[in-house]
Parts: C-alpha cells; sequence; structure tokens
C-alpha cells in the first residue's frame, strides 16, 4: 500500500501541500484581519511578504559578509519584521488613512498603487533578477527518514519543511492567544464587529488598527519567509503570485475570521497540489500548471454559493 | 448644577440642519426623556452630545465644561456612556468581552466592576461567556446597558432602548432604568414608547421638527391633553 500509494503521495503531494497551506494560512490571517478591521482588500499584502522575505535576506547576508556567521532565516527575519511593520505605518498614515472615511474602492485602489510602488522599489534596490535565499539541495531529516522507515513508511521531509509547519503552529496559537486572551486582541474582535460601536465605546481604533497591522504584519513577513526558505529563491513577483490563493482562503474561511482563513489556507494548498495527483490513471489529474486555476475555482464557486464563507464571516 | 446640558444648538448632518435651537438639560439624579414623533432630531440631538455631527452654533456642556465637537472615545473618557439604538453589542464577543471593552477608558478594577454589573443584571452573569449574538434582544439591552455602565459613567445616554422589543422586556428595561438611577447615574432617554419613558421621567421634552416644543415633568406631559392626543396616541 505504502509502496505503491504512500510513498509518493504523502512526499510529493500530501507535504507540499500543507507546506504551501501554511504559508497561504499565514498570508490570508494578515488579509482577513485587514479586511475585517480596516474594511479593504490590501492588495500590497503580497509584496510586503515579498519585502519581508528580501530584507530578511539582505540581514543574513550581512551577517555573513560582516560577522562572517550563517544567521538562520527566521531569526534574520525578527530584525526584518521591525522595518517591514514601521514600513506598513508608514504606509497606512501616508496611504490609508486619508481614505478611511472614503469610499472602500478608494482604499483598494490606493493599496493597488501601494501594490505597484513596493515592488518597483524592490525591483530599484535588489534588481529584478532572482536571488538565491538559501543554497544547495534541502535534505530529508534524517532521524525522521530513519523513524518512519523502522514502521515501514518513508518520509522525506527537509528541515525547512519542518520549520514551516512548526513555525505555523506556533504563530497561529500566539495569534489565537492574543485575540482571545489580550485587551488589544479582544478590541481588535471588536473593532471587526462593529467600528462604529467601537468609536462611541471609547475604544481607541487608532491603536487597534495599529496592533492589526504589528500581527497581520508578522504573519505575513513569516509567510514571506517560509515561502522563500520552501522555494529557497527570492523573485520580486513571489508576493504577487501569492495573492490570488491568499484572497480565495480569507473568503473561503470567511472574511474578518483568522482561524477561518488558516483552514482555507490549508484546503486551498492541499487543493492546488492534490489536483495534480494522478487520481485515475497514470497523468496528472490537472497538469500542475492550473493550480492558481484551482483557488480560483473554489474562490468562486464560495463567492457563488456561500459568500459568508466556511465560518460565517462577512458577506459583500 | 446641570451634569448635562445642550445650550440653544443648531446642529446637524453636513449642510443638513436637523436641529434649530435646541435646549436640554439633565440635572442629577435625574431621568430626562425626550419623546417626539419620528424625524423629530431626538436621536440627533443624542448623538451632538458623542461629537457625531456638525454643531453650527450653540454648545454642549458637561458639569459645566463646553465638550462641543468633542470627538466620541474623548467624550466617552470624559463620562458620557451612549446606548445606540440598533448594533448596540459587539455580537461576536461573549457578554464578559462585551462589558470589558465597555471599560476600555477605565481598565482599572474590572473584576469588582463586572461583580457588580452581574449584581445590577443577574441573567447577565450566567450568560457571560454566551457571545452577545445570541442572546434575544431584550437581553442584548441588558448587555449594552451593562457595557455602558462599566466606566465611572457621569450621565448615561440612551437612544430608544426599548425599540422592537415585546412589551414584557420594555417592562423590564424601565424597571432597569430606575434601578439604575438609583445607583447615582443621571439618565438621558429617547424613547418611542412616550407613555413608558414619561412614567418614568422625571422631566421630558418634546421636540418637533428639530425644535423644542414642550418640556415639563413626566407626569405633567403625560397628563397634558395636548400632548397626549399628538404624541401618546388614542384619547386620553
Amino acid at each position: 500500500m505504502w509502496e505503491s500509494f504512500g510513498f509518493e503521495f504523502v512526499n510529493f503531494y500530501f507535504i507540499p501541500g500543507l507546506v504551501l497551506g501554511c504559508i497561504y494560512a499565514l498570508g490570508a490571517i494578515g488579509i482577513t484581519l485587514t479586511f475585517g478591521i480596516l474594511r479593504f482588500a490590501n492588495f500590497a499584502h503580497g509584496e510586503l511578504m515579498m519585502m519581508g522575505a528580501y530584507l530578511t535576506w539582505t540581514i543574513m547576508a550581512i551577517a555573513t559578509a560582516v560577522l562572517g556567521i550563517a544567521v538562520h532565516p527566521l531569526l534574520a527575519a525578527i530584525p526584518a519584521s521591525i522595518v517591514v511593520i514601521y514600513l506598513f505605518f508608514w504606509t497606512d498614515k501616508f496611504f490609508y488613512k486619508p481614505f478611511r472615511k472614503a469610499d472602500t474602492i478608494k482604499v483598494v485602489m490606493a493599496s493597488f498603487g501601494m501594490m505597484l510602488i513596493l515592488r518597483s522599489a524592490v525591483q530599484v534596490i535588489w534588481g529584478p533578477n532572482q536571488l538565491t535565499f538559501v543554497p544547495g539541495i534541502a535534505k530529508p531529516n534524517p532521524s525522521l527518514l530513519g523513524w518512519s522507515s523502522d514502521i515501514g513508511a518513508m518520509l522525506l521531509i527537509p528541515n525547512k519543511h519542518l520549520f514551516i509547519f512548526a513555525g505555523t503552529i506556533l504563530f497561529v496559537v500566539v495569534l489565537s492567544y492574543i485575540l482571545n486572551r489580550t485587551r488589544i486582541g479582544k478590541a481588535m474582535r471588536a473593532v471587526s464587529d462593529s467600528p462604529d460601536l467601537a468609536h462611541v465605546t471609547g475604544i481607541d481604533v487608532d491603536q487597534v488598527i495599529r496592533a492589526t497591522w504589528i500581527v497581520g504584519g508578522v504573519c505575513a513577513i513569516a509567510a514571506g519567509v517560509f515561502l522563500a526558505m520552501d522555494i529557497q529563491m527570492l523573485e520580486t513577483t513571489m508576493g504577487f503570485r501569492m495573492l490570488l490563493p491568499m484572497f480565495a482562503a480569507a473568503i473561503l474561511g470567511g472574511i474578518g475570521k483568522p482561524y477561518g482563513a488558516v483552514v482555507g489556507g490549508l484546503v486551498i494548498g492541499l487543493s492546488e497540489e492534490l489536483s495534480a495527483y494522478p487520481w485515475i490513471g497514470d497523468a496528472p489529474l490537472l497538469s500542475p500548471g492550473y493550480k492558481t486555476g484551482v483557488a480560483f475555482a473554489i474562490m468562486v464557486v464560495m463567492l457563488i454559493v456561500r459568500p459568508q464563507g466556511l465560518f460565517k464571516g462577512r458577506s459583500f | 448644577m446641570s451634569v448635562l446640558s445642550l445650550n440653544n444648538l443648531y446642529a446637524g448632518y453636513g449642510q443638513t440642519e436637523v436641529l434649530h435651537d435646541v435646549s436640554i438639560f439633565v440635572n442629577p439624579n435625574e431621568i430626562v426623556a425626550i419623546i417626539g414623533p419620528n424625524g423629530a432630531g431626538k436621536s440627533t440631538a443624542m448623538k451632538s452630545v458623542l461629537g457625531l455631527l456638525t454643531i453650527n452654533s450653540g454648545n454642549v456642556e458637561l458639569n459645566g465644561k463646553d465638550i462641543t465637537n468633542t470627538p466620541a472615545a474623548e467624550v466617552v473618557r470624559l463620562g458620557i456612556s451612549y446606548v445606540p439604538q440598533t448594533q448596540n453589542v459587539f455580537v461576536n464577543l461573549s457578554v464578559q468581552e462585551n462589558l470589558e471593552m465597555g471599560a476600555w477608558t477605565r481598565p482599572l478594577g474590572i473584576r469588582e466592576r463586572l461583580a457588580e454589573m452581574f449584581e445590577l443584571f443577574p441573567d447577565l452573569g450566567e450568560k457571560r461567556n454566551q457571545a452577545a449574538g445570541s442572546l434575544s434582544g431584550g437581553q442584548r439591552q441588558m448587555v449594552a446597558m451593562a457595557k455602558a455602565l462599566m466606566v465611572d459613567a457621569k450621565i448615561l445616554l440612551l437612544d430608544e432602548p426599548t425599540a422592537g422589543l415585546s412589551p414584557k422586556y420594555r417592562g423590564e428595561i424601565f424597571t432597569t432604568i430606575q434601578k439604575i438611577k438609583s445607583t447615582g447615574v443621571p439618565i438621558l432617554i429617547v424613547e418611542q414608547n412616550a407613555k413608558q419613558a414619561l412614567g418614568v421621567a422625571d422631566r421630558g421634552y418634546v421636540l418637533v421638527d428639530g425644535a423644542n416644543r414642550y418640556t415639563g415633568k413626566g407626569k405633567e406631559l403625560l397628563e397634558d391633553r395636548e400632548i397626549a392626543r399628538m404624541f401618546l396616541g388614542g384619547g386620553h
């Protein structure tokens, strides 16, 4: 059973699907929070992911050049996050705040402009070509391979994927703690619920917005760094390519529902990868070139059948 | 001295002026009701206190201090608690979380405050971990009032607290309002159910077309034939 079906399915479809799902999930958290609290679809979210990855790479490169040490991407992501969060604050202040009371479509367009600005800035600074994030071939984790071989399976999971799984779980646990146990997290849910009521309740909405950028931003940077760790390179379009599946994940889970975004991300990631599995005969069910189409199809079907998403988010 | 006073207020939404020379005041330990037909500017008068609309002239004072055009969050911090007519609870938050949000501007001593509120609204104590959205209309109204009382309210503003409620709950709300008054918090209430409102109110204002029409003691207004004919429905 494992020989004929399990080996290929688990190692080449299921695990990559989960990895992609984790990245989508983390990105979709920021999208759904921004949509819930600031009430607009942030098209620049993918670019902030991408910038996080580029800054992380830069910090790693500086550490190697100056100090001669190799820094783990997750460690380098911490200072990178601080820079990106300030960038978030800055874009909010100059780009989104003037539109706070305007029609949503204007803010969406502003974010679209922001997306182009950020990508161009990255292209100017780092160049338009691909960069190597981590060189070399990622070998499967030997102890996991050994242990799974003992029970008759053969798991080929490289360390980078274990980092991504563990990191995602950690982020989701911390997020759930923030949203349910802390004062600012409850206020974020309150503003998402009704900004007008939050206002007349005396909640400091600006503070809540800053918190939203921080939480969404940290998750986005983690997603960007995880993506760079997975594909081992950097591209200026890497964030944009994630945008559609991340929106699909946010919509699938229900707009404004962070846990929904996590489930949505995993479902979209797995669906994309599993759609290429040879379920019938030897050929892939769908050519891998249609992966993005799978996310798009799920999003369209969801918007028609159940626009409020799986977890009863906001419909629009 | 009045706790809250609206003095010769001309106000509205942008270019549209709704209130023309409205004056209302609330003294310590008073329940004051604003009644009047639909579109008379009752809710607008209340919202003008919260800085939610444009005030062209006149002013709003809290304990003699001018608070005209102060932003809502600051008004709340100064001790004016407001319960909107609709969407007055956070439906996705639990009852207790709603009350915690009510205490945003006064985060110290939340535990004691919560205990006090669950004593004042015993039904809410049992449902403290339930989502506010899962409660009945009457219970939601209780959550909204408790939420507003989580701060050291100098005055409580209630915008049509009984709208859409069954007669049973209406009675309960008015009983609660009297209970709140007995704790020393004055109340300004806008009401469609004018009879019941004037029944509990110390004083009342009748607004018509955005201007003061009548004012007097609650009981007097209730017994006035003309007011009864025009606003209270049915012959008295």
